[in-house]
């Protein structure tokens, strides 16, 4: 099988953010594998297991994502891809799925898996866009997979409800919690991931012109909300707490 | 300058989502004076309709066919497209729902459309309408704008206030005959695990369990309060995780996103996997034992105990001021 992961260096959402020039600022910000993506990961490396075949990771994005292609070497990803965006002067969700369909253009591909949503931007567009472009069939939110030839059974998640899927390969699918524990790297991962390919593309390669995969949207303003008051934490014997509570609840906050 | 938008209406249970009135009324925004039609899909909804006119809608446009009894991104797609050719709206407005999410992206990608997901606000500026929405798990904001081209967004569940209901506003209603070709995924099963009753995305008063729960017993005073209040009931991962609850009651990142006037936080850390779920409630109690906990952070109250016993109390204290 050829399995490809779709892989997004994001922030680490639980560090604290700062605003500067209406940007979140990137000083001193750790980066990580999109924790959704790591789902993708640890599912291609079982479908490989299983199955047979090689396990691509391809990202866009400046070259220090070199850092989260080899962590998913470490974890058992054959081959890694940059697609550098060092090029692009606006990046949207449009721009990343026309530079990841360019790519995908002359390749041979059974699954493509990616994350459900970013952390970060959080639109969890890219998946549904790309499989579109490609004109292949897509499953978002997948909890469980099974690929027996050409026929896929999935299961989802729809707002806590479960849906049981048929489908067929070539397909496109973006993993939610729950489908899987991702592996840690190991020891001698991490020594072989140093060998293993990491290729570098840049948008020339695909035939990418910058003007064609511009952003469609615009970002207006970033801020940060306005500092929310400390709450107030009650104090006194307990029943004396809850009758408070309920008449702030009521006269202060006029919420019941 | 006037536009004419689409929305698209969904239904659960054969009851329209309030969410679908809250897009009528973001669309009326976005089209400053222009025409809102709304659009309805599945097997059979025709008596759907005429409540999307008393929210707002200026006409219905419905779509009945087998082939859309359940959710498919082929046959919604398909749908959609072929109004979307006849009728030319300039701007197209979903809600951030499972089916507004899975949907969206794969249509903005076949009309070259940019697409703003999961807004929660909007407003005029001069010609252009911006939105704002959450990022990085709720800590941050921005505000974003199409000026070119299809203006597509998803808004996100209780967030935009839906219009007063009008039941003499009258609209027409057309049925639209679609041709569906290959589904290429096919729902074999749906089990439904989400409790009939309030959906969760649409409560305005939310009462949610963690790991301080403990068992499964441990949700009955929460469901007590619950009950009292008219409130859903919620829960964290941990709780899920451990089995206490079921998976469908998932607050967070990966479980619902929830923007009730008032949610009150049992036994919950508030991991920010959870606060991006939550963060955004209007007015957020925590219970916690632990006065470290990040939960309180958020909180607009906190009561620092055993919420074993500050649960039943509340419990008892509100019944007493709600009859
Ligand atoms: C220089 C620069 C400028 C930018 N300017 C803007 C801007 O003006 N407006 C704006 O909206 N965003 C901007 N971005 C952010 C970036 O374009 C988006 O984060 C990106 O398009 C992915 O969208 P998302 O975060 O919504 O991912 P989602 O759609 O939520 O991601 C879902 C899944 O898609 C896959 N995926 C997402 N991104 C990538 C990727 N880059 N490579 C491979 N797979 C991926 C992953 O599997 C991920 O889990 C900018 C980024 C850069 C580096
Ligand atoms: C990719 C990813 C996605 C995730 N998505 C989500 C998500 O959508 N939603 C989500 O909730 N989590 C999510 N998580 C998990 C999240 O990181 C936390 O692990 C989880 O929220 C913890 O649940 P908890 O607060 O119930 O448990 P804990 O962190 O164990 O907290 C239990 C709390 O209960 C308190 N307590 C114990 N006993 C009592 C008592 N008797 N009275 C009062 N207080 C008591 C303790 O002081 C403690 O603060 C995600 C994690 C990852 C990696």
């Amino acid at each position: 099988m050829n399995i490809y992961v779709i892989l997004k260096r994001t922030f680490d959402t639980e560090e604290k953010i700062s605003v500067s020039n209406n940007k979140i600022s990137e000083d001193s910000a750790e980066f990580i594998i999109n924790p959704y993506d790591e789902y993708a990961i640890e599912e291609a490396i079982t479908l490989k297991d299983a199955h047979g075949g090689t396990v691509t990771v391809v990202t866009v994005g400046d070259e220090d994502s070199e850092k989260e292609l080899r962590t998913a070497l470490a974890m058992g990803a054959d081959q890694a891809v940059l697609i550098s965006n060092e090029d692009l002067d606006s990046q949207d969700q449009f721009t990343t799925s026309s530079v990841l369909a360019a790519y995908f253009k002359d390749k041979e591909y059974d699954i493509i898996l990616g994350g459900n949503v970013a952390i970060d931007n959080g639109t969890g567009q890219v998946g549904p866009r790309l499989a579109e472009l490609l004109d292949i069939p897509h499953v978002t939110t997948i909890t469980k997979i099974e690929v027996n030839g050409t026929t896929v059974n999935i299961e989802r998640d729809v707002e806590g409800d479960l849906e049981k899927i048929e489908t067929s390969l070539p397909l496109l699918v973006t993993a939610q919690q729950g489908l899987n524990e991702p592996r840690y790297p190991s020891l001698p991962g991490i020594m072989k991931a140093k060998k293993k390919p990491l290729e570098t593309l840049e948008l020339d390669d695909l035939d990418i012109d910058e003007d064609d995969v511009e952003a469609k949207t615009k970002t207006v303003e970033v801020y940060l909300p306005p500092k929310k008051e400390a709450g107030k934490i009650l104090s006194g014997e307990t029943p004396d707490q809850v009758k408070e509570l309920v008449s702030l609840l009521r006269n202060e906050a006029k919420v019941i | 300058m006037a536009k004419k938008v689409l929305v698209l209406a969904e239904s659960r249970d054969g009851a329209l989502r309030n969410v679908s009135f809250e897009a009528i009324a973001a669309a009326k925004e976005i089209s400053g004076g222009g025409e809102v039609f709304a659009v309805l899909c599945g097997d059979s909804v025709q008596s759907l309709a005429a409540e999307l006119i008393h929210y707002g809608a200026d006409r219905v446009l419905t779509a009945e066919h087998e082939k859309l009894a359940n959710y498919t991104p082929d046959g919604y797609f398909q749908t959609l497209k072929q109004i979307i050719d006849d009728e030319s709206p300039e701007a197209i407005v979903f809600g951030h729902t499972s089916l507004g999410k899975d949907l969206s992206p794969r249509l903005a990608a076949r009309l070259e459309s940019g697409l703003i997901s999961d807004v929660t606000g909007l407003e005029q500026a001069g010609e252009n309408t911006v939105f704002t929405r959450p990022v990085y798990s709720g800590k941050a904001f921005e505000k974003k704008l199409i000026s070119d081209g299809l203006v597509f967004v998803t808004i996100r569940p209780n967030n935009i206030a839906p219009l007063e209901k009008d039941e003499s506003r009258s609209g027409d209603v057309t049925s639209v005959s679609v041709d569906i070709k290959d589904l290429r995924t096919i729902v074999k099963e749906v089990v439904r695990k989400a409790s009939t009753g309030v959906d969760l995305a649409e409560a305005k008063i939310i009462v949610a369990g963690g790991r301080g729960v403990k068992s499964e017993d441990g949700f009955k005073p929460l469901q007590e309060l619950a009950d009292v209040l008219g409130a859903a009931v919620g829960a964290s991962r941990g709780a899920c995780d451990a089995d206490y609850c079921d998976y469908s009651l998932q607050i967070g990142q990966t479980g619902k996103v929830v923007t009730p006037d008032l949610y009150i936080a049992c036994g919950i850390s508030g991991a920010i996997q959870h606060l991006a779920g939550m963060s955004n409630s209007k007015v957020i109690v925590a219970i916690n034992k632990d006065p470290e906990a990040s939960i309180f952070s958020v909180a607009d109250y906190g009561i620092v105990g055993d919420l074993f016993e500050v649960v039943p109390l509340l419990t008892e204290e509100f019944k007493k001021v709600l009859v």
